[in-house]
This record gives C-alpha cells, structure tokens and sequence, in this order.
C-alpha cells in the first residue's frame, strides 16, 4: 500500500472527525483539552509522515485508494509539496488551539469541533487524488468557517461571514463545471492520470478561467479580495491564523496542482492577466496596508501582497520561481499566523485592534516585543528568515522571464518594509503614554509556548531552507518539464560577449 | 394480455384501494377514537404494497417491464422506483401527522384515508402510458390533496389554502385536458407510444399548442415557474404535515410523470419542449431562489425552496438523457430526504402551549436551548443549498453532470451560478439558528418519533450519505433506462 503499510492519511483525517464529534458532547474544559491531545498527536503523525517521507522515491506516497463512492473514489497521496502543506496544517492546528484556550469562553465544544473539522478538510484537500474528493473537501471548508467568523467573530461578524460564504462559493461552482467538463472528456477523475493530459488547447482557455475564478477568490488576488480583509477582522484570532495561515494556500496550491500542469498552454495565454493583477496587488494593498488604523486589516492587506509573489512566483514558468512561490507559502503560512497571533495577544488585553492606542510595548513587554520583532522582519523578507528565501527566489524566476514585472515586485518588498516597520515603529517603540497600556503584562507561559514554536521554524526555514527545499525538488522538476513547452521566452536577452583577442593561428592550432 | 394479468400487475395499486375503502369504513364507523389505528394500519398498508412493488420489480419476467389494460399502465423500474419513493414519503407523513393534529384539538382518520388515496392516484401517475389514465390518477391524487389542504376546516388559513389549491389546480387541470384533446385529436391516439409515433418531424401549430398546454398542467402540479404562484400560500396555509406530504410525494409523481410523458410521448419532438423545461428549469431557480429572500415564515421559505429545487430537478429533465433522467432520480431521492427533515425540524417549532411557531425569528438562537434539533436543522440547510460535504451536493452534482455531458453547458453555467443566490437564504436561516441570541420561543424537549425521523434523515443527508451512491445508482440507472 505504501511504506508505512498503513493508511496513515485516511487515519489522520479520520482522528480528528472522531474528535470533533465528540467535542460537540464534552464540557468546556474537556472539549479543550481533547482538542489540543488530538492536534497534537496529528502533528505527531505529520512528523511520521515527514520522517519516512522517501525523497527522490515515487512521485505520490503514502498512496492509498478505496472506491467507497461508486463514482468517484477515496483517492489520497501526497508529493512533497502536499506533504509540505500537510505539515504546516497540523504544525499550526495545536497553536490554533491554544490561542482560544482563554478567549474562547462561549460554545467551546462547538467551536473546538468546527477547528478539528476544519482541519480534516484541510488534510483531506492536500492529499486528496480524486478530483471530485477534492472538490468536496475545498467546499466544504466554507461551513466551519462561516460558523466560526458567525458565532466567535467580532461586532460586523454577520455581514463578514455572508460575504466570505458567498464570495467563495461564487468563485468555486464555476470550477464545478469545468471538472465535470475535464472528467467527461478524459475519462477518468484521478488527479495523477489528469496531471498528464492533454486538453485541447481551445478548451483550455475556458477551463483555466474557470479555475481561475476560484482560485482568485481563494488566494485572493487583487481586485477578488475584499471578502478578505472583513473576514479577518471580524474572525476570532486562531480563525484569523488558520485563514491566514492555511485556507489562503488552497488558492496557490491550486494553480499549482490544477492551473499550470493541466493547462499549461492556457497558463502562457494568461500570463499577462496573472501578472497585471498581481503587479497592482503587490503596489496597490500595500499602499493600502500603510494607511490602515486595524491592525489586522493591516495584515490582511498585506496577506494580499504576499499573495502575489506566490501568483508571480508560480507563473514563471521556471524552477527558481515555482520553489519560491511554494516556500512563500510556507513562510507566509508561519509568518503572517504568528502576526495574527501577536495582534491577538494584545488584543486579549486591551479588546481594541486600533494600533493609536497601543505604543511602547517595548518597555513594558519586552519578550513580546522581541518575537513581534521577529515576525516583522520574516515577514518584511530580511535574510535569515523564511521571508528571504522565498521572496528571493521567486523574484529571481520572474526576473528570468520579465524584468518590468520584477521591477514592480520588488517595490512591494520596499513597501512592506514600510508597512511593517511603521506598524513596529507604533506598536511597540514610542514612550507609554496610555495608562492601560502600561499595566499590560508581558507574554505568559501559554503565549510563549504558542509563538516559540512559529519563531524557530521561521529561523529554521531561514537559515537552513535545504530541509524545505529538498522534498519538493522532485515535484517541482516534475513540474517544470510538464510545463516547459508553453514557457513563455524571457524578456531578459542574454548574449555571449565575443571573445577578442585570440587570434587565427592560435584557434587552429588548438584545434590541431 | 389478459386482465388476470393486468390485475397482477397493478397489485399495489389494487392493494392500496382496497385498504384505503377498508379503513374508510373503520374510520366511518370508529369515528375519532380510530384515529391512531386507522394511523397505523395505512402505514403497514402503505408498507405492504412497498413490499408487493419491490417483489413486482424483481420478477424475472418482468424485469424489462410489462403493460397492463392494452397499454394503458406500465409496470417497469421508473414507476417502481418512484412508487417506492413515494410509498415512504407518504409513510412519514403519516408519523409525523397524530402528534400536530391532537395539539391542535381533533385528529380525524380520513388524514390517513386520504393519504392512502392520493397514493393510489399517484401510483398511476408515474406508471400511465396513456393520457386518460394519467389524467385519472393526476386527479384522483389531486382531488384528495384539496381537501387535506383544508383538513383544519376551523382554520380559516387552512380552508382559504385548500381554496386557491382547488380554485387553481382545477384551471391547471383544464389546461391539461385542452391540450390533451389537441394532441389526441393530431395523434388520433391517447396512448404515449402511438403519440410518439404519430407525431414525428416537424410539429405543425396545433400539435404545438396541445404540447405546451400539456406541459403547462403539468408544470402547475411540480410548481414550476411560472404556474408557482399557488405554492407558497398553500404551503403556508395548509397543516404542517400536509405541507410536508405535499413538498414530498407529490412532487416525486408530477416530475416523473412529466419526464414519462415528455421521453415516451414526445421524445421526437426534443426541439420543441426543450427550449420549455430549460425556460422553466431555470426561471424556476432564479425565482426560487430570490422570492425566497425575503420571507418570514419558515413554511413559505421552503415552499420557494422546492420551487427552486425543482429546477434542479428540470435540468436533467431538459437534458433528455437517460443520465440526465437518472440523475433526477437521484435528486428526488436526496430532495425528498431533506425537505421532509426541514419540515419535521418546522414541526418541533413549539411553544410551551403547544402551539406551532412559523416565523423565521423565533428560531433565533435555536442553537443554544435545542443544540440536536439546529445541527440537523442546519445540515438539511446547507444540503439544500448544494453545500459539499452534505449529500445534497451530489444530486446538484449529478444533475450537472448530465447537463454537460449533454453538451448544454451554457445551462450548466447558469444554473449553476444562480444555486449560489439561493444559498444566501438557507444561510440566512442558519444564521438565525446559530449567531442570533436565543429568542427562547421554542419549547426545550422533543418529541421521540419526530426526533428519531429527523436524526435518520439528517444521516442521510449527511456526508454518510455518500456510502449510499453504490446501491442507489444503479437504480436509478435502471429507472432511467426504462423509458428509453
């Protein structure tokens, strides 16, 4: 079956359902409790899954397949860039968990099911093989969290969660066509057959958009992303990192695994659209982050930016740029979790997000203010963070393929700086001049022990991106060679210098 | 063939009416106190010609299906299956019927008598091959529905419902006939097969006519738009446990009449009436879906919800496939699950007298004082918007499916788009359910027999539900592939 012989995937979506229904009948404390047990142990199996992970080996592990449905099956596997993901699912799931252990205080069982249930759709919409299980389980995930934004959310949370259900589902049912289209015309819904067919090519043009139009709206890209910004701010704080962290992911994975390798001749056509949008994204959200007074707008604004190097990073058609855009995800998925994180703590003291009536944190939060500083820098990309590496390499890719495009791009790295640091610059530099300010205490054990873990492997991935970039090599190669008959010719003409100076003699003689 | 065997044929139907004029007379002479029995027994009655069809079905000589009467009744999976569906929608009907009529002071026999007669009629319904027959059946079912839309005869909302049913069924049943007798004076022939026959190539204007005024009889009895208008006003009016047979039983007759008549009857003519079921399919959504938006009372909002919800069904009617019959087989199935739950969840809507509750507001917080009743509620919410993982999705999936295998994407698209505008007020009851604050309205404990229906319906409308595609598939399959 696979190396574990073991359906270790089907086990770890299967754990947390078992949970999440029986959270729904537990009291507060223990709902809590079995909650944090279970996420962890599924980041146990994670750990499992990374460690027996056979890099080089098949391209799909842990392969298990089961034909349940009549119609479609329970197909799942991985390749490295689902296991990824996998991992930075259940990586974030625990600390999710304990963010709500004390502001959660309503309904906890309900809510601790809906974050287990999320999280088996989350698993399930990476590993799964089938397209239709995939889409299932992409859709699905819209019902836990119009609950969540609904019952936990802040004082606009109706009008968030309506316009976060209805948006997406807008954007995805036309992708419900398209897939019925697809398997009626290959014969055959698993993922891995349609990873290699050809459409034809006038048909890919409206496929692709059709999977555009979901993909944007989940990733989201600019002009599809206002549901984004109210739906962060109305979500409680561990909704807010599993949105920000996770579910935004499904967008670029999608591209990733549907958009390029199925339709790579739609994927050139469209270049200049996925540019366009991106290349306003990138200068236009983050001119729209420098001004915001929330901070959590600001970071959803920012989210968006951050978006867009991953839409750049993937349509470059190139390895550089698609291993780039894949740790952009990773490292947003960590980075901009742990920002959610940071603005939730302070926010558990004061109940305000408005960054005027913070300042100083620095005197009286010093620990706090160290790891905020951390995140700040990660997610500006200094070198040494996850942020580098793959803001680096993604711009690298687009370079070889657009220099104009690069030129944009990378403006929107000087404007996070400035959005980030002025935000820094607010919340924690300055003197205290607010008196409730002051009597804020410093991170307790439990915040600690939330946002230690994000600030190694921020580090880690910085440092050492080898052990990110190796599992993913193969998958990313697979990727490239599919798609490189539609690359598109770089801008970037390069020439050999002639060489002087050698003279007639000298060629033959060497010839001789 | 013989009449023997014609009579051997329509055993379930034969069953029903003797039982039915059996318990007529137990209910006549018992009076009330037989009401509970009277109860009981059409429900076991109801079970045995279940029995008697599923035996029918899987006889070897009967497996590619049999006519009785000289063609005028056909016995073969499309009927069984929609008989089937039916039989079990009319048995919870009955379940759920004592309890809300003691509450509301009498609860009569003739309630089950006359389920029991509507079912006859519509067993003929979905087995005519012959419009007389049709007609008979359509209006033995619909003669008995006026007056179960009246059966609180003290109510004046009831009475006023089973009114404007009548008033507007019997225009619906005119127009049938009219275009009955046009057809048959073209086609020299009442009989679908000779129709079909008959009527072959281009159809001149009265044929045409005849056609349209067919369809639109039958497109008041599924509340298609643009002959809905009845549908909310009854559904409101009438007792919540007709209401709930009426979005049911019926429902599944009309439409699978109307896919007999239009693949048997007129399936040369696809020209001609597809662009009609398209027209309706999707006028029928988007009407559903935005009249829905603004309503207060919960019944009204699943009257609009089955209209829209018939549309659904319309697309794999117009796609005149047998995939696109099956999956309305399907949808049928997963659409009678759900909308029975949503109207058993209407009847747990009480307040401490007993009194049932209607308003959208007073299910307000339903979540925390009843957490059981508003998960199945919301479930049954959400699979009537076609949300994934809840098995309303795969009947909208199906149906799709068939629509663009048949080519017709553009109708895909749309009706696809459109399902989207309804899931804005399914989510809006969910919202009451679950973000507002309690209103405190419904009373706190339940009741067993409704409660155990909605726990079984709600499993099966639950993503559980998936496990039943394997053996539901091939019967619809095999349903659809009758009338081809």
């Amino acid at each position: 079956m696979n190396q574990l012989d073991f359906p270790i995937l089907s086990l770890m979506m299967g754990l947390p359902m078992l949970a999440a229904i029986i959270c729904l009948f537990l009291n507060a404390q223990a709902a809590r409790w079995l909650a944090l047990v279970t996420t962890l142990v599924l980041f146990g199996l994670g750990v499992v899954l990374w460690a027996n992970y056979d890099i080089g080996g098949p391209q799909w592990q842990y392969v298990e397949r089961s034909d349940l449905f009549g119609s479609f099956a329970w197909a799942l596997g991985i390749d490295g860039i689902s296991m990824l993901l996998i991992m930075l699912t259940v990586f974030l799931m625990p600390i999710c968990i304990g963010a709500s252990w004390e502001s959660i205080q309503t309904r906890v069982g309900e809510y601790m099911a809906a974050f287990l249930f999320m999280e088996v759709l989350m698993i399930g919409v990476f590993a799964a093989q089938d397209l239709f299980l995939f889409y299932i389980l992409f859709e699905a995930g819209l019902i836990p969290m119009y609950l969540i934004i609904g019952i936990w959310g802040g004082a606009n949370r109706i009008y968030a969660s309506y316009k976060f259900f209805l948006y997406t589902l807008l954007g995805s049912v036309v992708m419900l066509v398209a897939m019925l289209w697809m398997v009626q015309d290959a014969g055959t819904s698993d993922i891995p057959t349609l990873l290699n067919y050809d459409f034809d090519p006038a048909a890919q043009t409206w496929l692709w958009l059709a999977f555009f139009a979901s993909f944007a709206v989940k990733m989201p890209m600019w002009p599809f992303h206002t549901w984004l910004p109210d739906a962060h701010v109305q979500a409680p704080t561990a909704g807010s990192v599993i949105l920000a962290g996770v579910l935004l992911k499904m967008g670029g994975y999608g591209f990733l695994r549907f958009s390029l390798p199925m339709f790579p001749e739609a994927s050139e056509q469209f270049i200049w659209l996925i540019f366009g949008l991106s290349m306003v994204a990138v200068v236009y959200t983050s001119l729209v982050a420098l001004v915001q007074q929330d901070m959590k707008k600001l970071i959803a604004y920012s989210s968006v930016a951050h978006m867009a190097i991953v839409t750049l990073g993937l349509f470059a058609f190139n390895r550089q740029g698609i291993e780039g855009a894949i740790i952009v995800m990773l490292s947003h998925g960590l980075v901009s979790g742990a920002l959610f994180l940071c603005v939730g703590v302070i926010y558990d003291r004061l109940h305000t997000r408005e960054i005027d009536r913070y300042g100083g944190l620095a005197i009286n939060m010093p620990k706090y203010a160290i790891l905020f500083m951390l995140f700040t820098m990660a997610s500006i990309g200094l070198p040494g963070t996850s942020g580098f590496v793959g803001e680096f390499l993604s711009l690298v890719g687009l370079y070889k393929v657009n220099s104009w495009v690069t030129l944009v791009a990378t403006t929107g790295i000087i404007l996070g700086a400035g959005y980030m640091l002025y935000l820094y610059r607010r919340v924690a530099f300055g003197e205290l001049v607010h008196e409730d300010v002051k009597a804020m205490p410093d991170l307790s054990a439990r915040e600690m022990a939330l946002l230690a873990p994000i600030a190694a492997a921020v580090m880690w991935m910085g440092v050492y991106p080898e052990s990110f970039m190796a599992p993913i090599r193969g998958d990313v190669g697979a990727l490239v060679a599919r798609i490189d008959r539609a690359a598109p010719e770089g801008d970037a003409h390069l020439k050999m210098g002639e060489a002087k100076a050698v003279t007639q003699d000298e060629v033959h003689g060497e010839a001789h | 063939m013989d009449i023997g065997n014609s009579l051997y044929l329509v055993a379930p139907e034969v069953f029903l009416t003797v039982s039915s004029l059996i318990l007529l007379l137990i209910a006549a002479w018992g009076g009330e106190k037989s009401a509970r029995l009277v109860t009981i027994l059409s429900a076991a009655a109801l079970f045995g010609a279940s029995v008697l069809l599923m035996v029918l079905a899987h006889m070897p000589e009967f497996k590619d299906g049999a006519s009785a009467f000289s063609d005028q009744y056909r016995m073969d999976a499309f009927g069984s299956a929609a008989k089937f569906l039916i039989y079990l929608a009319a048995i919870i009907s009955l379940m759920i019927a004592p309890r809300f009529f003691q509450a509301g002071g009498k609860y009569r026999p003739e309630y089950a008598v006359l389920i029991l007669f509507a079912c006859v009629g519509m067993g003929m319904m979905v087995s005519a091959t012959d419009m007389m027959t049709l007609y008979i059946g359509l209006e033995l079912n619909s003669l008995s529905a006026y007056v179960l839309a009246s059966f609180i005869r003290t109510d004046v909302r009831s009475s006023e419902a089973g009114l404007k049913y009548f008033v507007l069924g019997a225009l619906a049943s005119g127009m049938l006939l009219f275009g009955i007798s046009l057809v048959y004076g073209f086609a020299g022939s009442t009989s679908f097969a000779v129709i079909g026959e008959t009527l072959s190539g281009d159809l001149s204007t009265g044929p045409l006519i005849g056609l349209v005024l067919v369809l639109s009889g039958l497109a008041f009895k599924i509340s298609a738009v643009p002959f809905h208008m009845w549908t909310p006003d009854v559904y409101e009016g009438a007792p919540t446990p007709v209401s709930a047979f009426f979005a049911s039983a019926p429902k599944v007759a009309a439409v699978a009449l109307t896919a007999r008549v239009i693949i048997e009857a007129f399936g040369g003519q696809t020209s001609a009436w597809q662009q009609i079921i398209v027209f309706v399919a999707l006028a029928s959504i988007i009407l559903g879906a935005v009249a829905a938006i603004g309503q207060q009372n919960i019944k009204r909002l699943l009257a609009y919800s089955s209209i829209n919800n018939v549309g659904f069904m319309l697309i794999g009617l117009a796609t005149g496939t047998a995939q696109g019959i099956s999956a309305m087989m399907f949808y049928l199935v997963v659409y009678v699950a759900m909308t029975l739950g949503s109207f058993v969840c209407v009847l747990e809507m009480r307040d401490k007298d007993g009194k049932p509750l209607e308003s959208l507001s007073s299910l307000a917080g339903l979540s925390q004082t009843r957490p059981g009743l508003a998960a199945a509620f919301a479930v049954f919410m959400f699979s009537l918007a076609g949300i994934p993982p809840l098995f309303g999705f795969w009947g909208k999936f199906l149906v799709f499916d068939a629509a663009v295998a048949a080519g017709m994407l553009p109708l895909a698209v749309i009706g696809i788009a459109a399902s989207v505008i309804g899931a804005f007020y399914y989510i809006k009851v969910v919202k009451i359910i679950y973000f507002d604050d309690p209103a405190g309205e419904i009373v706190a404990t339940g009741h067993k027999t409704e409660n155990g229906l909605i726990a079984l319906l709600a499993l099966f409308v639950s993503p559980l539900g998936y496990l039943a595609i394997p053996f539901m598939a091939p019967i619809t399959d095999a349903a659809a592939a009758s009338l081809f």
